[in-house]
């Protein structure tokens, strides 16, 4: 995994609640057996709208995702996070994340970083203002900068961690598998097998 | 102090716990299907991994699959290629698997308990949001990424920070032809979509220990429908006579033994929970989401709601684009809405009961005109249960489809979809834009509110047909 300390980049205001993973890649696109290629499933009901802020021509080069609270709820498609990815995005900042979606962002590189509300409205407006608007979050820091917006970002210590060091997380936790082969043989003889 | 459930089951499987790190919890059953898992095996291919127990791990096909004409080949070849790599996957890593013609084969979250797999105490992981299903047991149970599910393949175990626990009290009787699919509706209408994020919520009590476990497991499906990680209920008599004989129950002194220690897995009664919500069991009534977040829902007695009694200007919109993609307008009884699909089946309703609820509804009686009907057991044994039961037959002549097990249309990854613009009565979990079919229109309903509905036409409980003598 590459390591994220900071990025800079245009920003997409996204003025939508409760924005679910049906609707960053709807289950169609679910049926590929790579972890590439779905960029195109990424909003794509939403895309077939020409209006729709993605298919604007000054928002063309976006990597950062202004959203609304309650972002990435429902199914737990690891597939939204690819998509997000795979169309060019490094960050997401919400007031709100759903648990698993956030989860599956710390695994594959995807900042998802918590900022208040208060803050979003002010990106919303200073992006729609000025498209080209420099946004930089700062994952050392931990912060946004954006002009004269600077606000603190919410990042878990260990994900901030694992992110900045690029690590792998199997690779760690196969560090400690003689702890797992010890917690086996204390396992009550009565727990089920699937064989 | 005391600790809660949900305390006493992590805590039972911390492998490894240091200072600053998350814990590294133990897990007891990993479930695969076709779509989360390839990308999965694929990872552990190129670092050279094994599946570290295959013998607490198995696969289903389920999502993809068609529901008719199953002894032929998947006519989607994209659809075909997944459920293929699952089978080769599974060959390759040495990973049970029921493929579609298996008898064990159904939904994920159907086969797992009905074989007596999931027992309290556990964790189950799978990468679907719906495993919290299994917390019905009394079971740490919840939906994981592709990620983290080839981290499991590969270590057993998952790195974990603590969940919150919150408490949601059901007290009283739940009055007639109230189920456990309106209670769960009302509790994500009172919390919201995002009221259980970060949570394992514990629901307890009287109105839900009066439940049988299938719809315990229909409560703890939707936990998810609130934001939270995982739903759980105690374990108790009615949990240890569900299990008892089934294929992966404990046997004789195990049994006892495993009783014994089941027996402990209850909140204490010192123990403090994160947040408490509290629902008078006796005030529910059927209940029906209108928008396009299972959120969204009210009593079917109700109407419409308008996007001017929104408390603020984000909710309004909110309210005012949903009333635009389902295509109702403020004020509306929510009796008045019609429909043109019925759907029973899924993960949250696809079980016997279910069915058995559906086909006392629809005995003597026959689906509208207007509306096509499916119904769709959860799993192959439920199928030749309800057909033991003579509820096929009961189906068949009301004028409604017959299916073989799938996930069919709760999600549309397979045949069975909506059409642009059609409306649908679903027994499912998820009324997200395009859930059931590009543009389709989903209202989430319980299985005596869909076979009524579909025979009137329009939402409508079953104490709103003219009786048969």
């Amino acid at each position: 995994m590459e390591s994220f300390v900071r990025h800079t980049g245009t920003a997409l205001p996204l003025r939508r609640s409760n924005v679910d993973t049906d609707q960053i890649i709807p289950a169609e696109y679910l049926k590929r057996i790579t972890r590439h290629g779905f960029e195109d499933g990424l909003f794509a009901a939403w895309r077939k709208d020409p209006g729709f802020v993605l298919n604007q021509p000054h928002h063309a080069d976006v990597s950062i995702l202004v959203a609304g609270p309650d972002f990435g709820t429902g199914s737990s498609r690891e597939h939204a996070v690819w998509a997000l990815q795979n169309y060019g995005f490094k960050v997401v900042l919400s007031s709100r994340f759903a648990d698993i979606f956030r989860g599956n962002s710390g695994k594959g590189g995807l900042l998802t970083a918590h900022v208040d509300q208060s803050v979003i409205e002010a990106l919303w407006t200073a992006i729609e203002a000025n498209p080209d608007l420099e946004v930089t979050v700062d994952l050392e820091e931990r912060e946004v900068r954006a002009d004269s917006i600077v606000a603190p970002i919410d990042v878990d210590d260990y994900v901030r961690w694992r992110l900045m060091e690029g690590l792998d997380d199997i690779g760690i936790t196969l560090a400690h598998v003689d702890a797992i082969s010890t917690f086996e043989t204390q396992r009550s003889s009565f727990m089920p097998t699937t064989a | 102090m005391g600790r809660t459930l949900a305390e006493k089951v992590w805590e039972s499987h911390v492998v490894r716990r240091f200072e600053g790190e998350p814990d590294l919890l133990y897990i007891d059953l990993h479930l695969v299907h076709e779509v989360t898992s390839p990308q999965a095996f694929d990872g552990l291919r190129l670092s050279g991994r094994v599946v570290r127990r295959t013998d607490l791990t198995l696969a289903t096909e389920d999502h993809n699959i068609p529901t008719i004409n199953i002894d032929q080949p998947i006519a989607d070849p994209i659809s075909r290629a997944q459920v293929e790599a699952l089978r080769t996957n599974c060959a390759e890593f040495g990973v049970p698997l029921y493929s579609l013609g298996n008898i064990e084969q159904g939904i994920v979250h159907v086969v797992g308990p009905q074989l007596g797999l999931t027992q309290p105490g556990m964790t189950v992981v799978c990468g679907d949001s719906h495993t919290s299903t299994h917390g019905a047991f009394g079971a740490l149970a919840f939906g994981i990424g592709t990620s983290e599910v080839e981290h499991v393949l590969a270590t057993q175990t998952l790195p974990l920070k603590p969940f919150k626990t919150m408490a949601i009290t059901v007290e009283g009787d739940l009055p007639a032809g109230v189920t456990a699919k309106d209670v769960i509706l009302a509790v994500i209408a009172k919390i919201g979509t995002g009221g259980g994020q970060g949570y394992v919520l514990e629901y307890r009590g009287s109105a839900i220990e009066a439940l049988s476990i299938e719809g315990r497991m229909t409560i703890c499906n939707m936990s998810i429908e609130a934001g939270a990680r995982a739903g759980m209920i105690a374990p108790d008599d009615t949990t240890f006579e569900y299990l008892k004989g089934r294929d992966h129950a404990p046997k004789d002194a195990e049994w006892d033994a495993a009783v014994e220690y089941w027996r402990t897995l209850r909140t204490d009664d010192d123990a403090t929970f994160d947040a408490e919500v509290i629902l008078d069991a006796s005030a529910l009534s059927p209940f029906v989401t209108w928008g396009t977040n299972p959120g969204q829902g009210l009593p079917l007695s109700g109407s419409v709601p308008s996007p001017a009694d929104a408390a603020d200007e984000g909710e309004r919109a909110a309210i005012a684009h949903a009333l635009e993609y389902m295509g109702l307008t403020p004020g509306m009884p929510l009796r008045d809405i019609a429909v043109d699909t019925v759907f029973v089946g899924s993960c949250t309703n696809g079980r016997i009961e279910d069915l058995r609820a559906v086909a006392e509804v629809l005995k003597g009686r026959t689906v509208a005109s207007s509306v096509r009907m499916l119904v769709v057991p959860g799993s192959v044994r439920v199928r030749h249960q309800a057909q033991a039961e003579g509820l096929d037959e009961i189906f068949i002549a009301a004028g409604a489809e017959w299916r073989e097990a799938g996930c069919s249309m709760c999600l549309a990854m397979n045949p069975d979809k909506l059409a642009p613009g059609e409306r649908s009565a679903s027994t499912s979990n998820r009324n997200f834009e395009g859930r059931q079919g590009p543009g389709g229109r989903t209202h989430l309903v319980s299985p005596a509110v869909a076979a009524a509905t579909a025979v009137t036409g329009h939402l409508a409980a079953p104490s709103d047909l003219v009786s048969i003598a």
